[in-house]
C-alpha cells in the first residue's frame, strides 16, 4: 500500500513537470521538446518492434505512411484532422501486414536489408507519383490541427506549447498502451519468441504470427507518431523520413538499450538534450551526424546494453547500499 | 530501334563494370569476416573523392589519383577492421551498426572537408569509337570495362593460386577450421578487408569523372549492391558477379525506356521476390544466415 501511494506521488509529481516545463522555456527550445515528443513515441513503438528479436530498417519510411495518409486525407478529403492521425496510424499498420509477407521469410540480416529495401520502394513511390505524393517536393501546406477549448485550456496550435500538451497526451496514452501490451501475455509471448523461439514454436506458439503482430501494432504507433510530426511541421518530403532520420531512431534506441521500456526513451531525451544543449550552443550543429556516427560506433563498442545499464547498476548499488545498512541495524 | 538496343547494351556493359567491383569487395569482406558493411557505398565515395582532390585540385595524372584512391581507401579499411569488426566479431548485428555509424561519419567528414555541393571532375579522354552512327562507345568507358575485367580476373587468380588467397577462401568456409590450421584470422580479415574496400575505392575512383561526385552518393551505391549481392546469394563472389551484370542489364534498360526511378522500384522488387522464393539468394548456401 505504501509503494503504491508513493507510485501514485511519484507518478503526479513527474505529471506535474512534464506540465510545467514549457513554461520555462524559450520558443524555439518549446519547439524542439515538441519534437522530443514525438521522437519518443517513435523509439518507443521501435523498441515494440524489436521484442520479437528482429531489427528493421523501414521504421522511419512506416513513420512516413503514417504523415502522407494523414497528410492527405485530411488535405484532399476533408477528413477532420484528429480522425485521420488515427486513420494515417491505421494506414500505416495496415501497410506493415502487407509488407509482412514478404520480411517475414527473412531472419537476421536478411531481414534487415529486406526491411531496408521495403522502404526504399516506398520512398521511391512517393518520388516519382507527383499524383497525390507530390513528388520530391513532397506535401506542403498540410492542415494544421483544428483549435479546440476544453474549459481550462484553450488549445492555440500556433503556439508550440498548445501542440506539446497535445502530443505528450496522445504519446502518454500510446506509450501506456504499449507498456499494457509487454505486460500482458501476449507481451510475454513477445519475449518468448526472441529468446526461445524453437522452444516457443514447439510448444505451439505461432512464432511468425507473434512476429507479424508486433510488427503491425509497432508499425501502427510509428504512424501516429508520423501524423503528428505532419500536422505540427505542415510539411513533408521523401527525404523527411530517409536513411539519415532511420540512424538516428537507431542511435537514440541503441545507445539507450532495449531491455527495459524506459531505454530507448532515454536514449532519446539524453541524445536531444545533448544535441541542443551543447552541439547547438556551441555552434557544432553542422557536425551533428558526425557525432551521432561516432557516438553509435562508441556505445556499440563500449556500452552494449546502453545508458539503461548505468542506470540498472547505480540502483543495484544503491540497494547493496540499502541492504548493508539493514544488516548492521539487524546485527546490534 | 536494333541501334537503339545495341546503345544501351553498352551502356548496361559499363554499369555492371564498376557495379560488379562494388559488390565483389562486399561480398569478400561479408565472406571472411561475417559482417554487411553498410558503409560500403561511402567507401565508394571516397574513392571518387580522391579523383577531385588528387587529379581535379591537384592536376596530377588520372592513372596517379586512381591509385591513390585505391590504396587510400583500402587503408581505411584497415582502419574500420581494427576499430570495430574486429572487437565486435561475436556481435555481426554490432558490426553493422557500427559500420552505419562510420557512414555517417564518412559523409559528415567529406561534407566538412569538400562541401555539399556536386564536384566537377575534368574529362579525361573525350574520344569516342564510333560503332555506327548512333552506337558510340566512348574510350573511357571502355576503358573502366577493361580495368574492371583485370581487376576482377587478377582477384580470381589471387584466390585460387596464392596461399593468402587459400587461407581467405579457408576462413570463409570455416573460421574456426582455418584457424586450427594455423591461418591467422585477424591477417586473413585484414587482407578482405584491405582489397573488399580497395575495390569500391577504385569503383568510385574510375567512375568519378562519368557521374555526380558529392557527399551523399553512396546511397544508391549500397541499395544496388544489397540487391546484388543478395540476389547473388550473399557469400557466392561468382553469384554476385553473374548477378551484377544481370541487374545492370536490366536496370539500364528499364531506365531507357521508362525512368530512372522506375528502374530502381524495379531493383527492389526483383530483390523481394528473390528473398520470398528462395530467402538464401539464387546462388547462396544456407550456411551464414
Amino acid at each position: 500500500m505504501h509503494s503504491r501511494v508513493t507510485n501514485l506521488a511519484a507518478f503526479l509529481g513527474f505529471g506535474a513537470i512534464l506540465l510545467a516545463l514549457p513554461h520555462t522555456l524559450s520558443f524555439s527550445q518549446q519547439e524542439i521538446l515538441v519534437f522530443l515528443t514525438i521522437n519518443v513515441l517513435v523509439v518507443a513503438s521501435y523498441r515494440l518492434l524489436t521484442l520479437t528479436g528482429e531489427w528493421s530498417l523501414g521504421h522511419v519510411v512506416i513513420m512516413g505512411v503514417g504523415a502522407y495518409a494523414s497528410a492527405l486525407l485530411s488535405k484532399r478529403l476533408g477528413i477532420y484532422v484528429p480522425a485521420s492521425m488515427l486513420l494515417g496510424a491505421v494506414t500505416a499498420a495496415m501497410v506493415a501486414l502487407a509488407l509482412s509477407f514478404p520480411l517475414f521469410r527473412m531472419k537476421g540480416f536478411y531481414f534487415l536489408i529486406g526491411s531496408f529495401a521495403a522502404g526504399e520502394i516506398i520512398r521511391l513511390l512517393w518520388k516519382r507519383f507527383r499524383e497525390p505524393f507530390g513528388g520530391p517536393k513532397g506535401i506542403k501546406k498540410i492542415d494544421p490541427m483544428p483549435d479546440f477549448d476544453i474549459g481550462i485550456y484553450a488549445f492555440d496550435f500556433f503556439e508550440p506549447i498548445s501542440y506539446y500538451y497535445f502530443a505528450l497526451a496522445v504519446v502518454g496514452v500510446s506509450l501506456w498502451v504499449m507498456w499494457r501490451i509487454e505486460r500482458s501475455p501476449v507481451g510475454l509471448t513477445f519475449h518468448a519468441v526472441h529468446w526461445q523461439d524453437k522452444l516457443a514454436e514447439a510448444s505451439g506458439v505461432n512464432v511468425r504470427a507473434y512476429r507479424t503482430l508486433a510488427f503491425v501494432l509497432a508499425s501502427g504507433f510509428a504512424g501516429l507518431s508520423g501524423a503528428l510530426l505532419a500536422h505540427y511541421i505542415g510539411t513533408i518530403n521523401p527525404n523527411s523520413f530517409d536513411v539519415e532520420q532511420m540512424v538516428f531512431v537507431l542511435t537514440w534506441t541503441i545507445v539507450g538499450g532495449t531491455a527495459t521500456f524506459y531505454g530507448p526513451i532515454l536514449g532519446c531525451v539524453v541524445l536531444t538534450i545533448l544535441n541542443e544543449i551543447v552541439l547547438r550552443e556551441a555552434g557544432f550543429e553542422q557536425m551533428r551526424p558526425l557525432i551521432y556516427g561516432l557516438i553509435l560506433i562508441l556505445s556499440v563498442l563500449f556500452m552494449p546494453k546502453g545508458l539503461e545499464s548505468l542506470v540498472r547498476g547505480a540502483l543495484s548499488w544503491r540497494n547493496a547500499g540499502k541492504k548493508k545498512v539493514g544488516e548492521t541495524e539487524a546485527t546490534e | 530501334m536494333v541501334e537503339l538496343l545495341a546503345q544501351t547494351g553498352l551502356n548496361a556493359l559499363y554499369a555492371a563494370s564498376y557495379t560488379a567491383l562494388v559488390a565483389v569487395g562486399l561480398v569478400l569482406i561479408f565472406g571472411v569476416m561475417g559482417v554487411i558493411n553498410f558503409a560500403h557505398g561511402e567507401l565508394f565515395m571516397l574513392g571518387a573523392y580522391a579523383i577531385v582532390a588528387v587529379y581535379a585540385d591537384w592536376n596530377l595524372p588520372y592513372l596517379v589519383a586512381v591509385a591513390v584512391g585505391m590504396i587510400f581507401v583500402g587503408i581505411v579499411g584497415l582502419g574500420m577492421e581494427r576499430a570495430f569488426f574486429r572487437p565486435l566479431r561475436d556481435n555481426p548485428l554490432g558490426g553493422l551498426v557500427a559500420s552505419i555509424g562510420f557512414l555517417m561519419i564518412l559523409q559528415a567528414l567529406v561534407s566538412m572537408g569538400f562541401g555539399v555541393r556536386m564536384e566537377h571532375v575534368p574529362p579525361v579522354t573525350q574520344d569516342v569509337i564510333v560503332i555506327t552512327e548512333r552506337v558510340r562507345l566512348p574510350v573511357f568507358r571502355l576503358a573502366v570495362i577493361l580495368a574492371a575485367v583485370v581487376l576482377l580476373a587478377s582477384l580470381w587468380a589471387f584466390l585460387k593460386k596464392t596461399r593468402f588467397g587459400w587461407a581467405l577462401r579457408a576462413s570463409a568456409q570455416d573460421p574456426e577450421a582455418a584457424a586450427l590450421q594455423g591461418i591467422s584470422i585477424n591477417q586473413t580479415a585484414r587482407i578482405a578487408m584491405f582489397i573488399g574496400a580497395a575495390l569500391a575505392g577504385v569503383a568510385g575512383a574510375l567512375t568519378a569523372p562519368l557521374i555526380s561526385v558529392n557527399p551523399h552518393m553512396g546511397h544508391s551505391v549500397i541499395v544496388t549492391a544489397f540487391i546484388v549481392i543478395i540476389v547473388g546469394g550473399i557469400g557466392s563472389l561468382e553469384g554476385a558477379v553473374i548477378v551484377a551484370v544481370a541487374y545492370a542489364f536490366v536496370h539500364t534498360f528499364v531506365t531507357t525506356f521508362f525512368d530512372g526511378v522506375i528502374a530502381d522500384i524495379v531493383g527492389l522488387l526483383l530483390l523481394l521476390i528473390v528473398l520470398i522464393a528462395k530467402p538464401t539468394g539464387l546462388f547462396g548456401s544456407t550456411d551464414r544466415a
